[in-house]
C-alpha cells in the first residue's frame, strides 16, 4: 500500500518540475525577447532583467539537480562533497568578470584609439562588400 | 517518519555500511559530472570574461531569428523549440529511470526509446541552426553580425558560441550513444540477469547533466 503511494507521488512529482520547468522557460524567453525590444541601451534596466534570468535559471538548474537527478533524497554528507566544491563557482565567477570589466575600462582610458573606435558604427560599404563576396561564392 | 529519523542517526562512518549509502557507479557518476561542470563552468566563465571586456555585443534576436521552413523574423522561436525538446527528453529518461526500480523491462525500453529519439532531434536541429548560421557567414573566425548599438562586433561572439554549443552538442551525442547502449541491453536482458536497473540510473544522471548544462547554455547566448 505504501508502494502505490510513493509512486504516484512520485508521478505528480515528475508532472509537476515539468510544468514548474516549461513555465520558467516560458517567462525567461518572454524577458529575454522584451529586454532587447523595450530597453535599447544597456542601463539599469536591462541589467535588472538579466538578474531576473539568471535567478531564474538557478531555480530551472535546482529542480532539474534536486528532482531529476534525486540529489535532494540522498544523504546529506553525499551532497554536501558535491555542492561544497562547486562553491568555487562564487570565487570563480566574481574574479572572472570582474578583470574581464577592469581590462575594458583600462583600455577606454588609457588607449585612445580603442576609445574612439568603440563608439564608430560599422560601415555600411564593407557590409555590402561582404555581402557581394559570399555571393560569389 | 519514525524509521527516517532513526535511519538518519545510524552511525554511518561506524564501519559495516557504505557511509553514502549509493552504489560505487553512481558516486563515481556524480562527482565526474562536478569535474565536468567544472569544465563548462570555466567555457562560460571565459565568454563571459571576454564579453565584460568588449565594449558590445550582438544582439540575440537579430542573430538567432530563423526557423526551418518559415523563414527568418521570429527571434528566438527556434531555440526554444530546442530547449523544449531537451526538457520532455530528460522527463521520458526520469520515467526510464522509474520504470528500471519496478524492473519493468517494457515501460524502460519504451521511454528509453523517446529519449533517444529526443535526444536525436535535439541533435538535427543543432545541426540545422549550424548550417544556417554558416550559410550567413558565421564561423570560427568569421562574425557577420554587428553589435547591438550598430558598432562593429569581433569574431569573439562567433568563436565561442561555437566552440560552447559545440562542446555540449557532443555531450547530447555521447548521451545518445550511452542510451542506445542501454537500450541494447535493456533489450537483450542483461539487466534482468542482473537482477537490476541501476546502470540506467547513471546514464539518466549524465543525461540529465546535458539538460543541465543546456540551461547555462541557453541563458548566456540566446537570452542576456
Amino acid at each position: 500500500m505504501a508502494h502505490s503511494d510513493h509512486d504516484s507521488a512520485n508521478k505528480n512529482e515528475v508532472r509537476n518540475v515539468t510544468i514548474i520547468l516549461s513555465v520558467l522557460t516560458i517567462v525567461e524567453l518572454a524577458l529575454g525577447f522584451l529586454m532587447y525590444k523595450s530597453f535599447n541601451d544597456p542601463g539599469f534596466m536591462r541589467s535588472a532583467i538579466k538578474g531576473i534570468i539568471i535567478i531564474l535559471m538557478l531555480a530551472k538548474a535546482f529542480y532539474i539537480v534536486s528532482y531529476f537527478m534525486h540529489l535532494g533524497h540522498e544523504l546529506r554528507n553525499m551532497i554536501m562533497t558535491i555542492v561544497v566544491p562547486l562553491g568555487l563557482f562564487f570565487w570563480f565567477i566574481i574574479a572572472f568578470l570582474y578583470d574581464g570589466h577592469t581590462y575594458k575600462v583600462s583600455r577606454l582610458t588609457y588607449d585612445k584609439y580603442k576609445a574612439e573606435s568603440a563608439n564608430v558604427k560599422q560601415p555600411a560599404i564593407e557590409k555590402n562588400e561582404e555581402k557581394r563576396s559570399e555571393t560569389g561564392h | 517518519m519514525a524509521t527516517t529519523a532513526i535511519t538518519t542517526d545510524t552511525k554511518w562512518w561506524g564501519g559495516g555500511k557504505s557511509p553514502f549509502n549509493v552504489e560505487y557507479g553512481k558516486l563515481m557518476m556524480w562527482y565526474f559530472l562536478m569535474s565536468d561542470a567544472f569544465t563548462f563552468g570555466a567555457f562560460l566563465i571565459a565568454y563571459g570574461t571576454i564579453r565584460f571586456s568588449s565594449t558590445g555585443w550582438p544582439d540575440p534576436n537579430e542573430v538567432f531569428q530563423s526557423f526551418p521552413g518559415l523563414g527568418s523574423g521570429l527571434p528566438l522561436m527556434f531555440v526554444s523549440l530546442m530547449t523544449f525538446i531537451l526538457i520532455i527528453s530528460s522527463v521520458t529518461m526520469v520515467l526510464a529511470v522509474r520504470a528500471g526500480h519496478e524492473r519493468n523491462k517494457a515501460a524502460v525500453v519504451k521511454y528509453l526509446f523517446w529519449t533517444i529519439i529526443g535526444g536525436i532531434a535535439f541533435l538535427s536541429c543543432q545541426a540545422w541552426e549550424w548550417h544556417h548560421l554558416h550559410e550567413e557567414g558565421a564561423w570560427w573566425g568569421r562574425n557577420p553580425f554587428v553589435n547591438q548599438d550598430g558598432t562593429a562586433s569581433s569574431t569573439n561572439f562567433t568563436n565561442f558560441f561555437f566552440t560552447i554549443t559545440g562542446f555540449h552538442g557532443f555531450h547530447v551525442f555521447s548521451g545518445v550513444v550511452i542510451n542506445i547502449i542501454m537500450l541494447i541491453m535493456a533489450m537483450t536482458d542483461t539487466f534482468e540477469r542482473r537482477g537490476h536497473y541501476l546502470m540506467i540510473e547513471k546514464a539518466g544522471l549524465y543525461w540529465h547533466f546535458v539538460d543541465l548544462v543546456w540551461v547555462f547554455v541557453f541563458t548566456c547566448f540566446y537570452l542576456i
